[in-house]
């Protein structure tokens, strides 16, 4: 009886401690398994640099694995907010899962910064003064490349993408900002893995180009078939399927093609170059623009814990809003509706001695906000 | 719609179906000789690809990475029959399919722990890459060439052993009756770890055929693992020739039918876009609605003993 009283008195005073020292508590709901892991990965892997280097001890960082399944993310995040009792939700890579979680999350008094999933809905009329995405809107990448094709002269366009929400998105996206005509239009299935039908319906097009929206094994697959089907057209695409993390994979079939980003590792800015050499040295791989989305969330997440205090809602919200902090993405700034208004890069997929990466082109957006700012009242 | 696109359309599916068959051939017999759901089939399917692509990458040789993928798998496939599966033949059908969905969840965190998350790269070997030329000026590619030589010699071998060497006459004895087999002095329990090995192996060498044309990540193999039990339910279970017929019958509806299908329903609307998006849904649908004709015709399958 004795030994338990005082194990009990331990653990409080454990708990006391914990609570004394961390001001700020964070949950990090994220992929760490399954297809998608290595995304999440690197997201946790960013995140946690940033604290790192900041040297922080008054922030403390739960993860957790939600398997990219929507049902879990919802369990986790209920976990966290009543039995953690977290002031901040991050984390989350996929839309569909960010959907299940945000809403109820910023409802019940939390902040929710995106590392990456930015869906049209939380962008437009669901847009919540407690919502900052830090990665960009959805669409942003899409309306790039869309905008790269027109740069780049392009008149005939074939465009490709997964039967679901985002893939819907992106196609949409694309045509925002393309003046081209179409060459032809479809919806993949999701998790699609053979393309063969899909490239001898783009031979026979006739198209002078080819647009596609196909994440993570999806990608690979494409372009593995596509350098093989002997079809030689100029190929743009989002960030995605040219991340560090799969380029590997894709090998020689990536080297050359166009794609469009918000971050770079050779992006030329001093927060960069320190952010790149920390994470190779501590993690032994180059990082990827998850990674970054992680650093970046969580130097903006410090750079407001500096200036007030987080049960002050409306004071943080005001300080995560100036945005103070060095992206490594150059010039930062929120939009009305707590979006990002960033450049967007148009990168080349080069090789580097062994290893293939990106390298920057071109811009192909300048201080793009996003299409749904007037959707958006708060 | 071009007689050429028709005919590299059908070839398409084609080489799916073939590649759909290996997978399908193990699942039926292992169903068919042991009365086992094996959901697990996938999982071999990934150990084929992550073995062809650590060997692809250690020695640069395709031909080896296909011989290590079929070795692994069939190493994998006999280890996972004696300590694991042997214990759930005589038991009821839920209970297999609780714990062949552990060893899913098992092989995927094994190989994420052995590999990392990353997909891995296996690439085709010059000698098999890029388009050849087809008799009525069709630009098809090689591999996928080679991919439909390779699934029907596999197809021809099966047969031949099914149905002309004294295993497959043990093989099918088992399915028709493995008391009496037993009785008869053959040794059961080393049939099944063999028919088991067998179709692990079949497995493991799909996994790197087409590993090589698509990413080699953990979990690659259970979206296969669902069409594969399309084919063998529309085949009828534990018939080789059903499993061949079916996958290729799965294989040409899924392909012919994800072009043909938004064409056909852009002839009765105006709104491109529009029939495009309901069409794509209909051809994901599409191999469905087929099993579900054919069950509705022919309760067992295609080939499927009358119950």
């Amino acid at each position: 009886m004795n030994m338990k009283t005082l194990l009990a008195a331990a653990g409080l005073a454990a708990l006391t401690a914990a609570g004394a020292e961390a001001q700020v508590k964070v949950g990090m709901i994220t992929t760490l398994s399954g297809g998608g892991a290595s995304l999440g990965i690197d997201t946790r892997d960013g995140f946690m640099l940033a604290i790192e280097m900041a040297g922080r001890d008054d922030i403390e960082v739960i993860v957790e694995d939600d398997q990219r399944k929507p049902d879990v993310a919802v369990q986790l995040s209920d976990k966290m907010i009543q039995s953690d009792q977290v002031d901040v939700l991050t984390g989350i890579v996929w839309s569909n899962l960010a959907m299940a979680v945000v809403p109820s999350a910023t409802a019940q008094g939390l902040f929710y910064l995106s590392t990456n999933a930015a869906p049209a809905q939380l962008a437009g009329p669901g847009c919540h003064p407690s919502y900052f995405s830090v990665s960009y809107q959805n669409d942003n990448l899409h309306e790039a490349a869309g905008a790269h094709a027109t740069n780049a002269g392009y008149e005939n366009t074939f465009i490709l993408a997964p039967n679901y929400p985002a893939g819907h998105d992106s196609l949409n996206g694309f045509k925002r900002f393309y003046e081209g005509g179409l060459a032809g239009e479809i919806y993949t299935e999701l998790g699609q893995t053979d393309y063969a039908a899909e490239l001898a319906q783009i031979r026979a097009s006739g198209a002078d180009s080819i647009f596609f929206f196909l994440p993570g094994g999806m990608g690979i697959s494409f372009l593995k078939q596509y350098a093989d089907s002997g079809i030689d057209l100029p190929v743009v695409g989002p960030a995605f399927s040219f991340d560090q993390g799969i380029l590997q994979a894709v090998g020689e079939a990536a080297l050359g093609v166009n794609n469009t980003s918000t971050w770079s590792k050779d992006l030329d800015n001093a927060a960069n170059a320190a952010f790149v050499e920390a994470f190779q040295e501590t993690y032994d791989r180059l990082p990827s623009i998850y990674a970054a989305q992680g650093y970046d969330t969580a130097n903006l997440l410090l750079s407001a814990m500096d200036k007030a205090d987080i049960d002050d809602t409306e004071a943080f919200r005001a300080a995560l809003g100036e945005a103070d902090f060095d992206s490594v993405r150059g010039g930062f700034g929120f939009a009305s509706n707590n979006h990002p208004v960033q450049d967007i890069y148009v990168r080349e997929v080069i090789k580097e001695g062994d290893i293939f990466t990106n390298k920057i082109v071109g811009i192909a957006m300048e201080d793009r906000a996003n299409a749904y700012t007037e959707e958006c009242s708060m | 719609m071009s007689p050429i696109l028709i005919a590299e359309q059908v070839l398409n599916g084609l080489q799916f179906g073939v590649m759909l068959f290996l997978m399908a051939a193990g699942l039926t017999l292992i169903f068919g000789v042991m009365g086992l759901i094996n959901l697990a089939h996938g999982s071999l399917y990934m150990i084929g690809a992550f073995a062809a692509a650590a060997v692809a990458g250690a020695t640069g040789s395709f031909l080896l990475a296909l011989g290590a993928a079929l070795v692994a798998a069939a190493l994998a496939g006999a280890i996972v029959e004696l300590v694991v599966i042997r214990r759930l033949y005589d038991k009821d059908h839920l209970d297999q399919v609780l714990a062949t969905f552990a060893l899913i969840l098992i092989f995927s965190e094994g190989t994420r722990w052995l590999f990392g998350s990353f997909p891995l790269y296996l690439d085709i070997p010059d000698w098999l890459s890029g388009p050849v030329t087809l008799p009525g000026g069709i630009q098809y590619p090689l591999y996928r060439l080679a991919l439909i030589c390779v699934g029907l010699l596999v197809a021809l071998g099966l047969w031949l052993l099914i149905t002309r060497t004294r295993v497959g006459i043990r093989i099918r004895a088992g399915e028709n009756d493995r008391e009496m087999i037993a009785a008869l002095g053959v040794d059961i329990g080393k049939l099944y770890t063999l028919v088991f090995a067998l179709g692990a192996g079949l497995a493991g060498l799909a996994g790197a055929l087409v590993g090589a044309i698509q990413s080699v990540q953990v979990g690659m193999g259970e979206p296969v693992l669902i069409l594969a039990f399309v084919v063998i339910v529309i085949g009828g279970i534990g018939s080789i020739k059903g499993a061949l017929v079916g996958a290729l019958l799965v294989g040409l509806t899924d392909t012919l039918g994800g072009i043909f299908l938004p064409e056909l329903f852009k002839l009765f609307t105006d709104d491109a876009a529009g029939a495009t998006a309901t069409g794509s849904a209909f051809a994901s649908m599409a191999i469905y609605i087929l099993m579900a004709a054919v069950l509705v015709w022919r309760p067992t399958g295609l080939y499927g003993a009358k119950a």
